[in-house]
């Protein structure tokens, strides 16, 4: 039976335990003078039953989905001829693959190693053998459920409150899947990480000023020597945040003041939805547009300003390269205005009027209300809103995949082309990898990089904005 | 803002200082208000500059959107229409290789190529160069014979007969007539070769080389031509992930607000959940890949490129954001609800569920609507787990291999071909067009279903 089949089962066995839950209590309590000798309402009872049929089921079902594969490329393997079995780890997967695509009829079984031929038969039954022994257990659990409530299903059951019980431990549950994700984010990372640690000092790739992941395939390969040393992708990350901010901040913290300060509301109730409209563009589109536009248009403007006289006199040249670190930072700096726009939006607002009524009253201008006053006092929230906005631009992937280039430059000059952690990361990890080259740890390695600094940012950030609300509530 | 101007009005002799010291500080007095005065006009510059600059921000940030807009508007809006050649067919069955009719396998296999280069021959009789016919046959697209064959699989009759049929034209032809139209500027010709362009003139002047509009970019999977590549696939696919994110990410998110507003005790434990939340919220996406291909990849084991795997990541990354919009719409329900049924004997879960939730929906739609569009335009995480591949054929379930389409957007955008620009701007109006209508959607329902208390 296949998985998809076995939910409609259950879900089936679902409604028949409900029913036969609730008709089984209604028909106990009539025995006895009528369903007002029930403890709880008869729903409780079928609900109960629900419980105890689908719960264990489920549990055992998503358990074995997830590791049955595991357990059946492990057997396979073990089956293997010995000499196979004393092969790499890549030969193994490229052997499994061979095999499964074998079993499934994908390929031809002619001409193939005969081993290989037996062990796709193995793995076939393996596979029919792991489905049935699923479908048997998962149902029989579930039956098992079933008997178990009509046992236990009695009038003076308290099923309300083993109900209700079961209900709030479900939502318990639900909520730590936020806990399961930070930790499962935490361990995906630091075990990679630590394996690329021990082929690669940490030093090397925290300091090193060269970056060419490239490792050789074979020893007497000419280049690829494989440098693992970061820092051109971390100046190249901050270079292009750089722009973004310089870009960003400005221009944001100016929307929000005049939005909140100086509009009308219907302006304002026209301009802010436009503005939320740049946040919700997806970043890809922002990619293309600074890939394909924006690039180009720099380039080109580069060039017709190189070639005036006045550089020409100076004796200087300018060259801009096509993936310029200019474009892909001035279009996330686009992206980001309303992200700082509306978070100081919401800090200006909440300056209490008294102090604006004050310092207008002590005779200052508007403008000199908004610099001297609630700016100061709105400061804290600000800096918090541009903190979360420069993690933000750290962690943004497309618009640099798309319009910054690979290669590894260290440097400061926004014309040149940089690369950054996140590109990085997709271009080591797209595509067919092995999982321990030190190529594609790397991408753990940065990642958990990315992941402590934007963590870091966004923890000190929220406590900022948290401590300025107090005082003011 | 109730604030106005008046405060910056000249000030007037009389106007701060207390009477009783009015004779003694006269002169100091009246030096502070010639100050005052004499900086004043510099003051009011000012404020117009400091007004000015908020205008500037704001005219820049939305001089963007429309750039942007009228850029992918003004390069996408061509692929909604296609190039075709008008061909007259002639279905000669000898020429087809086909002598049986009743036989599907031999009508799937025919010959099809072969009598629409026939077909296109004959209406330039003067081209018998080997290298010239060769030329010729590229003027039509590869995929035309496959046009052609579902033609005759759907109406076997039409064997033997001469049809007249608009076949679709190479993606060189189509990037030349749609350049060419544009205005008085010289067209693209790209791998067009003079030959081809006389030829295309003649068509052109014949009235057999037309534009129509572009069905095949709605219908096909992707494809190495840009003729036939269409984003069917990649929506297919990205309607399969947002599925499987919504089931996800709206229980869980909806059961995780209820537990934190309606049952979490003030402890540590829940400060603890609710940090996670708030932190989960600001992880670049690109964590959430690196987390689907080390755990549910590596570690599960489970299927690479598939929208199962792509959905189950996606929902992680919007559940912060559901978790949170849901909190705050039960937190806008008021107790005074919750107390009547309490008050009626009702239990804590019936509370909720028969009076919170329903209340609440509303507002937890809009979050949950405004997290899918979220989803929807998520890119990186989907590149990391494999959802990357060159997929031709339309996913039909949610363990098929598939991209999705801002992964498609992003395939097509690296693509050198001109004729790709075109289609991936297209497909990015398509996504805009899904993103906007979500949003609307989502604004609807606050207007019209959140009550204020």
């Amino acid at each position: 039976m296949t998985t998809s089949l076995l939910l409609v089962v259950i879900a089936l066995l679902v409604a028949f335990a409900f029913m036969s839950g609730r008709g089984l209590a209604v028909s106990k309590a009539n025995k006895i003078g009528g369903i007002r000798q029930l403890n709880s309402l008869p729903f409780y009872y079928g609900m109960l039953a629900v419980f105890w049929c689908v719960i264990p089921c489920l549990v055992f079902v998503a358990g074995w989905a997830m590791f049955d594969e595991t357990i059946i490329e492990n057997l396979l393997v073990s089956n293997f001829p010995q000499q196979v079995q004393v092969q790499g780890e890549g030969e193994l997967a490229l052997l499994i693959n061979v095999v499964s695509n074998i079993a499934s009829g994908a390929s031809p079984a002619l001409g193939k190693e005969p081993y290989l031929v037996e062990a796709a038969h193995y793995l076939k039954s393996l596979r029919d053998s792991s489905q049935m022994a699923m479908t048997v257990i998962a149902l029989s659990l579930a039956g098992c459920g079933i008997c178990i409530a009509w046992v236990k299903t009695a009038p003076e059951l308290h099923a309300r409150n083993h109900v209700e019980s079961i209900f709030k431990i479900l939502l318990l549950i639900c909520s730590c899947i936020a806990i399961l994700t930070t930790v499962g984010i935490v361990l995906s990372v630091v075990f990679e990480s630590i394996l690329f640690f021990k082929k690669v000092p940490v030093s090397e790739f925290l300091f090193g000023l060269h970056w060419s992941p490239q490792v050789a395939i074979r020893p007497d390969q000419v280049g690829g020597s494989g440098a693992f040393g970061a820092v051109p992708l971390f100046v190249g990350t901050l270079l292009i945040s750089t722009i973004a901010m310089i870009v960003a901040v400005p221009t944001g913290l100016m929307s929000a003041i005049y939005l909140s300060e100086y509009a009308s509301k219907r302006v304002r109730s026209i301009i802010k939805p436009l503005l939320e409209i740049l946040a919700g563009i997806p970043t890809v589109v922002y990619g293309f547009f600074a890939a394909l536009t924006v690039a180009p248009f720099i380039r080109d403007v580069g060039g017709w300003v190189g070639d005036t006289w006045v550089l020409e006199l100076l004796g200087l040249t300018l060259h801009v390269s096509s993936e310029s670190a200019l474009a892909a930072g001035l279009v996330m700096g686009v992206m980001i205005i309303p992200f700082i726009s509306s978070l100081s939006d919401d800090v200006i607002n909440a300056v209490p009027q008294s102090l604006r009524d004050g310092a207008l009253g002590l005779g200052s201008t508007h403008s000199e209300t908004v610099k001297q006053v609630v700016i100061p006092a709105a400061l804290p929230g600000i800096v918090g809103g541009i903190l979360l906005a420069a993690s933000r631009a750290i962690g943004e992937t497309m618009i640099v995949v798309m319009a910054a280039g690979l290669a590894a430059n260290l440097t400061a000059n926004p014309l040149e082309s940089v690369t950054t952690v996140t590109v990085q990361i997709v271009t080591l990890l797209v595509g067919d990898q092995e999982f321990d080259s030190a190529k594609t740890l790397s991408a753990f390695a940065l990642g958990l990089m990315l992941f402590v600094v934007t963590l870091a940012l966004n923890v000190y950030a929220l406590r900022v904005v948290k401590k300025y609300r107090e005082q003011y509530e | 803002m109730n604030v106005t101007n008046d405060s910056t009005e000249r000030i007037d002799n009389t106007g701060m200082v207390d009477t009783s010291t009015m004779t003694n500080t006269e002169t100091k007095k009246s030096n502070t208000i010639e100050l005052v005065n004499k900086n004043l006009a510099k003051r009011h510059r000012a404020e117009t500059r400091f007004r000015l600059y908020g205008i500037v921000s704001i005219t820049f940030a939305l001089i963007c959107l429309a750039v942007l807009f009228t850029d992918i508007v003004g390069k996408g809006h061509s692929a909604f229409f296609q190039s075709y050649i008008t061909l007259d067919v002639n279905l000669d069955s000898s020429v087809l290789g086909i002598d049986d009719i009743t036989n599907t396998k031999q009508i799937a296999n025919a010959d099809y190529q072969a009598v629409l280069r026939k077909s296109l021959r004959s209406l330039f009789p003067e081209v018998k160069a080997r290298r010239d016919k060769r030329k010729l046959n590229a003027l039509i697209s590869s995929g035309a014979s496959y046009q052609l064959a579902d033609e005759v699989k759907a109406d076997p009759g039409l064997l033997g007969k001469v049809i007249t049929l608009p076949v679709l034209a190479d993606d060189d032809v189509d990037t030349w007539l749609k350049s060419r139209s544009d205005d008085g500027q010289e067209a693209f010709t790209g791998r067009l070769s003079e030959k081809q362009l006389a030829w295309l003139e003649h068509l052109l002047a014949s009235d057999k080389l037309t534009q129509k509009f572009n069905v095949v970019f709605f219908t096909n999977g992707d494809s190495r031509e840009p003729e036939l590549a269409g984003i069917r696939g990649a929506i297919m696919g990205s309607l399969f992930t947002l599925f499987v994110t919504f089931i996800l990410s709206f229980t869980v998110g909806i059961a995780s607000a209820i537990y934190l507003e309606e049952y979490a005790p003030k402890n540590r434990f829940t400060d603890f959940i609710e940090v996670n939340i708030n932190n989960l919220a600001a992880v670049p996406s690109i964590i959430f890949g690196l987390l689907g291909l080390a755990i549910f990849i590596g570690l599960f084991g489970m299927p690479r490129s598939v929208p199962l795997l792509g959905g189950v990541v996606l929902s992680l990354m919007t559940l912060p954001t559901i978790i949170i919009s849901s909190r705050a719409a039960i937190k806008a329900v008021p107790p005074s609800i919750r107390q009547a049924a309490l008050g009626m004997g009702a239990s804590k879960m019936q509370v909720i569920l028969h009076h919170v939730l329903p209340l609440a929906m509303p507002g937890m739609l809009t979050g949950t609507i405004i997290g899918l569009a979220q989803a929807l335009g998520e890119t990186a995480p989907l590149l990391m787990i494999g959802m990357v591949a060159f997929v031709v054929d339309v996913p039909g379930a949610l363990t098929d291999p598939s991209t999705a389409l801002p992964v498609q957007i992003f395939l097509w955008a690296d693509s050198p071909e001109r004729a790709f620009v075109e289609r991936t701007s297209a497909a990015i109006m398509v996504l805009l067009a899904f993103l906007i209508s979500m949003n609307t959607v989502a604004v609807f329902l606050r207007k019209r279903l959140e009550r204020r208390w």
